[in-house]
């Protein structure tokens, strides 16, 4: 049974088509990373599974469920779902704690306490307990896209989307970051990856997906896709990225 | 690095501003206190020294007319003050849930939003007073049962209704003012738009605007006086009637001292928390 399957899933926004009949199989336990240039159809495509954007045609499935049905309750979707963004989003009026806690508390009904005590152990487990009770702009990029994480995590999803989640840092920060969805690999976390990081893409993913113009234009394993391309718009594309030193 | 500058006259800290700067800054403020002496000895001499200045102080500025006058204004001012103070806890909690429905997205809340926006255009298009006559006149004059029909009840819900339209657009631009990916990440958590208004958006917003809610203070403070119009006796009506008994105005000017007794301190807190927060955020941003 796939965790995540995308079946003709078609988005415009305007006359703008973003994603175009695209289909994906993702199995348990499986990463897969998405790679392209920037306005491929990536982000939107994290976004449509999250629901946080509708989709025109085709359909999404979580756990052979079709979500993108009309009537389905998004908002319980998403509790099983965590997405983390380039931007952070942190709630900047909210500590840490609050951060992390706010959805296990006010959508998941968990005790205070008992948040509180799983939101630290997370901290724990992340390197970044003595940042419990600070605001998010007293924390570097890395430490930030962290905390993003452990929210998206604090209410035990069972698929995890992230959304070029190191473009927004300092170099310096990014292998932090991407340490952390390492790890969250080897405990067998389901993940959908948007990355421009080729070298992380190539050492993590189990299934790779080159989008070009809204198509997932060919996807195969690491190996197939960064040693043996065989559209000349991914080798265009990996060319340019190793000129750029990248790879 | 920004060079260390006095503000607002502030003694100097540990880490003070260097001696020369600081011989600079008190030599300044001597200058100003002069100068401002100087000058409003100036206006005050030509004031005092005009022909009409007797007749003036015998009319506005009269002692025993203000000893007179003044406790029967003070008790309706007071009322002045209670009706403001009412009215803007009212007002504040009224108006952000109107400014939340306005925001609420998607085809189902339709018709809410629709009877936000008709409720926000209609009550601003409408001259306060006239709301205040509407009500406090008509109302009343229906005699229906149940339905209160004291003026005051009726004159305060036309400034509360009123000043609620107003309040509720500052808020809503304090709502838009956040950016969309607060609302997105808040709805990715799973949070409702609901939830995702009232404990990411609407807290954030509510800061932003902080400086325009306390200008609204300013002027409802003042406006409270406008429901003399429907026969209630608060500070203006007071000091109305005193005019009218002794022909003389210096009612009016006690009136006036009260009004600005309490709005010139609330406008310099206004300015100092705008200031401050300005500040805040530029430290921040930095």
């Amino acid at each position: 049974m796939n965790k995540l399957e995308l079946q003709g899933v078609c988005k415009a926004f305007g006359d703008k088509e973003v994603l175009r009949d695209v289909d994906l199989s993702v199995a348990q336990h499986d990463v897969v990373c998405l790679i392209g240039s920037s306005g491929s159809g990536k982000s939107t495509m994290l976004k449509c599974i999250n629901l946080l954007v509708p989709i025109d045609k085709g359909a999404i499935l979580l756990d052979s469920a079709k979500i993108t049905e009309p009537g389905v309750n998004a908002n319980q979707v998403r509790e099983d779902m965590g997405i983390v963004f380039q931007a952070f989003n942190l709630f900047p009026h909210m500590t840490v704690l609050d951060n992390i806690t706010l959805s296990p508390r006010k959508v998941h009904d968990i005790p205070k306490r008992q948040a509180e005590d799983r939101a630290k152990e997370l901290l724990a487990r992340f390197g970044l307990s003595d940042k419990t009770n600070e605001y998010p702009d007293k924390l570097s990029g890395g430490e930030q896209q962290r905390v993003a994480v452990i929210r998206a995590l604090a209410t035990e999803p069972s698929l995890m989307l992230f959304d070029e989640v190191t473009s927004a840092l300092d170099p310096e920060l990014v292998a932090e970051v991407l340490n952390v969805i390492r790890g969250l690999k080897k405990e067998g976390m389901t993940m959908v990856i948007a990355t421009h990081e080729m070298g992380f893409a190539r050492d993590v993913a189990d299934q790779v997906c080159f989008l070009d113009g809204g198509r997932i234009l060919e996807h195969g394993t690491p190996a197939e896709i960064f040693t043996n391309p065989t559209e000349p718009r991914t080798e265009q594309f990996l060319q340019r990225i190793i000129d750029a030193g990248r790879l | 690095m920004t060079e260390p500058t006095t503000v607002g006259g502030g003694g100097p800290g540990i880490f003070g501003p260097p001696p020369r700067r600081r011989e600079e800054g008190a030599r300044g403020a001597l200058i100003a206190f002069f100068s401002t002496l100087v000058f409003a000895g100036l206006a005050l001499w030509a004031i005092l020294s005009s022909d009409a200045w007797p007749r003036v102080q015998q009319q506005f500025f009269n002692p025993r007319h203000f000893t007179e006058s003044f406790p029967t204004i003070a008790r309706g001012f007071w009322l002045d003050i209670k009706m403001f103070l009412l009215a803007e806890v009212i007002i504040l909690v009224l108006s952000l849930i109107i400014a939340m429905i306005r925001s609420l997205r998607g085809p189902a809340f339709f018709p809410l939003r629709a009877l936000a926006v008709t409720f926000i255009d209609i009550i601003r298009g409408v001259p306060l007073i006239l709301l205040i006559l509407l009500l406090g006149f008509g109302v009343p004059a229906l005699q229906l049962p149940g339905v209160p029909r004291s003026a005051l009840f009726w004159g305060l819900t036309a400034l509360i209704i009123s000043y609620s339209a107003y309040t509720a657009e500052v808020y809503r631009a304090g709502i838009e003012s956040v950016h969309e990916s607060q609302r997105m990440s808040a709805r990715s958590l799973g949070l409702t738009q609901g939830q995702a208004l009232r404990y990411v958006i609407v807290p954030q917003a509510v800061r932003n605007v902080i400086p325009a809610l306390l200008n609204g203070f300013v002027s409802l403070q003042k406006d409270v006086a406008l429901v003399f119009v429907v026969g209630i006796r608060e500070g203006v009506r007071a000091a109305d009637i005193y005019a009218a008994r002794t022909f003389n105005y210096t009612g009016y000017i006690a009136a006036t001292l009260l009004f600005l007794a309490v709005s010139v301190p609330v406008a310099r807190f206004t300015d100092w928390y705008t200031d401050r927060d300005r500040r805040r955020r530029q430290v921040m941003s930095s």
